[in-house]
């Protein structure tokens, strides 16, 4: 053990050595027990950015910049994106960090868009000295208190000797079960105090506590045996649960139908034959029919959102619904199931798999050569018209990547066009805001995405305006040399609402029309990037290549036509079956 | 806050940690539940308090509520008390109107109720009942006419009837 080559690393041995012994029996200054239980996760970046609050923070970071990577942003909702799509990307816990008062404010939207996706996320704020609670000081925000809605749980610290526990807790809290976002609030003054500190494992994290019963397993095969028309209907808890392996198998073995929500997206390869694409709002045509036509409907780690059933009364009128889920508060929150199982979507199928495996199913003939027919008849399309078109960049974003790339997006049509019309074929490699359609999420997402994930590319398909509501971070990417391609599908409009305004206000563009001036090509300069922009449909191909090429952070300005729609688009107030394919 | 929909006893244990209070009350109104009473207050065990709540919906909302409170980290056990195996009890304390004509016949009320009068003045007196809610709200009726100044009433709390009770484990 003792025999060192090289007398740099033997003493670099020792010194961690001591170093460790020292953190073993010392007692520590909060800002320092804070740094260790970071490690004492694995935790090896953050994102975060500095204030009074936390200057003891950033002190102790300071001293330990070699082993923790600390990125900062331009601004604290980007730190918080970023955490949420280095989260997103590497299936590790997403850490952000703010100073008090407004640094714990910019914040919020980052934490609740976590919140609404289930993303795990620790957030650390700074607040002001204890004594100084309560009084409306200087930078003083009640945190916890704004946070609470909108996290799986938040805490403030106020004394040094619980902080070690506490972020322990923190930690676990985050990842077990339906994973979530935790906030600690942590006033200056416990930053500086010391306690003693004695290094720890990660508390244990359970994806789910409760033993699934037999009885539970069987009544639930029961039903999918006795389907003649099957559909799955799968959401981001396949991710979560790493469950894309049993789904496909499942899938097959019932020759059933496979649609996704938004999130979702990525949980099944989107190039399976069974694959009937996105279900809901912007689902396809065949999704919504196989979905009114079913008779089991099949839901696994999915909640049913307003913006996948739309009318409920009419949402898989025949079918009895099987929904397995590992948080038991979603089963009949937004329609009444036939059936559930608890649990963690991994375990629940291998269990559903091993009971069904040598069980008699119905035959599905009759049902498969439907799903053919409505494949062929409702194919996911887009016209020619209008010059260059979103979806074409995104099939060959597609191609040129040949489905390896990591996709991020803003919110609007860019995103709708993104989920559409690029295959996900892979668990991770879709980020979208799906709960919250949080603007302003993907140049943020992307970057935490792209630190999580070097060995990808990333890309941030973007709207004009999502763009311009968070391009600061621009600066971000280019300052860590990230290689981001940031596609901006630019329709000098606030597309989606106006295509709202469109389709079911007469067309009275209200405030969405946004013609303004901005150069992107020249602001990618500006800051630092390759700005590029692309006009004309045969320059697709080349732009992109020269973007994939460029091994830096390029903003692509891609001029598209105003009046280019999403298609198909289901009707506020109607059912999915009746949803609109085409202008 | 009223509602639609049948009436439900809650009992919440729950961590006593600062905010505990507003998290619960919070995913009431959060989520649009209604909630007729909240009382709270310590168990034997000083780090756990007890909630009782009085909640109204039908089947569905109620499900939602219970799975909604388990969600909270600092909900240990969630409970419903039906009221055929449960007792309730509310305190409530009127002060009413009293002169010397009318001391009398308050008092005797406050007998047949097996209320007491634990403060007098001399327009008034103030009375204390436990009871349930029928009880209490004949109560209040007949103190009605007498003429009420204030009235003050914890909310429900209650317990299972028997050897039952509502233990941490499971
Ligand atoms: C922070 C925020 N504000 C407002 C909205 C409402 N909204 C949804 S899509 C959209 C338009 C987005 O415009 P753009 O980024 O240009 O995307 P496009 O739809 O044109 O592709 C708006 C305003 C939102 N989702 N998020
Ligand atoms: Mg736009």
């Amino acid at each position: 053990m003792f025999v060192f080559h090289r007398v740099g690393w033997a003493s670099l041995c020792i010194h961690e050595y001591i170093r460790k012994k020292e953190v073993r029996n010392m007692k520590l200054t909060g800002a320092a027990i804070w740094l260790e239980c970071l490690k004492e996760q694995n935790v090896d970046t953050i994102f975060g950015y500095p204030g009074g609050a936390v200057l003891n923070i950033y002190d102790a970071l300071a001293k330990h910049s070699h082993e923790i990577r600390h990125i900062l942003p331009s601004h604290e909702q980007g730190a918080a994106h970023a955490a949420d799509g280095y989260a997103r990307a590497t299936g590790k816990v997403g850490v952000c960090l703010a100073t008090s008062g407004p640094g714990a404010t910019n914040l919020v939207t980052g934490i609740a868009t976590a919140y609404m996706d289930s993303v795990p996320m620790v957030a650390f704020t700074g607040n002001v000295g204890s004594p100084l609670l309560g009084k409306d000081s200087f930078q003083e925000v009640d945190i916890t208190g704004i946070t609470m809605p909108i996290t799986k749980h938040n805490f403030m610290v106020k004394d040094v000797n619980q902080l070690a526990h506490t972020i322990r807790r923190a930690f676990q809290i985050a990842q077990e079960g339906r994973p979530g976002p935790v906030l600690i609030d942590i006033p200056k003054d416990v930053t500086a105090d010391t306690a003693e500190y004695e290094q720890q494992p990660p508390l244990p994290v359970q994806r789910s506590k409760k033993s699934i019963p037999d009885y539970i397993i069987e009544q639930a095969a029961e039903l999918i045996q006795g389907s003649k028309r099957p559909f799955i209907y799968a959401g981001g808890g396949v991710i979560l649960a790493d469950a894309m392996d049993e789904l496909v198998e499942l899938a097959e073995l019932l020759q059933a139908p496979v649609s996704c929500s938004l999130m979702g997206l990525g949980g099944f390869p989107g190039t399976h034959p069974q694959f009937a694409g996105m279900i809901g709002m912007h689902g396809t045509k065949t999704s919504n029919v196989a979905a009114t036509q079913c008779d089991v409907l099949i839901a696994v780690g999915a909640r049913f959102s307003d913006r996948v059933v739309s009318d409920v009364k009419r949402f898989a009128p025949d079918a009895k619904i099987l929904h397995i889920d590992i948080d038991p508060a979603e089963i009949n929150k937004n329609i009444a199931s036939y059936y559930n199982v608890i649990g963690d979507a991994k375990k629940v199928l291998r269990l559903l798999l091993d009971r069904l495996e040598h069980s008699e199913l119905e035959s599905k003939d009759d049902w498969v050569t439907e799903l053919k027919q409505w494949q062929k008849t409702y194919p996911l399309t887009y016209p020619k018209n209008n010059g260059l078109k979103p979806q074409f960049i995104m099939e060959r974003i597609y191609e040129l990547t040949k489905g390896d790339a990591v996709i991020v997006t803003e919110v609007g049509q860019n995103q709708i066009w993104a989920a559409q019309f690029y295959k996900y074929t892979k668990p991770r490699t879709w980020l979208s805001s799906g709960g919250l359609g949080t603007m302003g999420y993907g140049l943020g997402a992307a970057i935490g995405a792209q630190i999580g994930r070097p060995d990808k590319r990333v890309f941030n398909i973007a709207g004009d305006g999502c763009f311009r509501m968070n391009c600061n971070e621009l600066a971000t990417a280019v300052e860590y040399e990230l290689p981001i391609i940031i596609v901006i599908l630019n329709n000098r409009s606030l597309g989606m609402v106006r295509q709202w305004q469109d389709l079911f206000y007469d067309r009275r563009f209200s405030q969405t029309t946004i013609d303004r001036t901005t150069d992107f090509v020249k602001l990618a300069e500006a800051f630092g990037a390759l700005g590029l922009r692309l006009e004309r449909t045969e320059d697709v191909d080349a732009v992109l290549q020269q973007a994939l090429d460029a091994r830096r952070t390029v903003v692509i300005d891609c001029q598209i036509n105003p009046n280019e729609k999403v298609f198909p688009i289901v009707p506020p107030g109607a059912a999915i079956v009746d949803i609109i394919t085409e202008e | 806050m009223s509602g639609e929909g049948k009436r439900h006893v809650i009992s919440v244990l729950v961590e006593n940690q600062p905010g505990v209070l507003t998290r619960v009350a919070g995913l009431f109104a959060r989520r649009g539940y209604s909630i007729d009473s909240l009382s709270v207050g310590e168990t034997r065990e000083p780090d756990i308090s007890r909630m009782t709540i009085v909640a109204r919906g039908d089947d569905a909302i109620i499900e939602q509520i219970k799975k909604q409170l388990d969600k909270l980290i600092d909900v240990i056990k969630v409970v419903f008390l039906p009221a055929e195996s449960s007792v309730y009890r509310e305190l409530v304390l009127v002060k009413v109107k009293a002169d010397p004509e009318s001391r009398a016949s308050i008092s005797g009320i406050v007998d047949i109720f097996r209320a007491r009068i634990i403060d007098v003045a001399p327009n008034s007196v103030t009375v204390e009942l436990t009871g349930d809610q029928p009880k209490i709200q004949a109560f209040v009726d007949l103190m009605e006419p007498y003429g009420i100044r204030e009235l003050v009433r914890t909310g429900l709390t209650a317990l299972q009837r028997g050897d039952e009770d509502i233990s941490l484990d499971d």
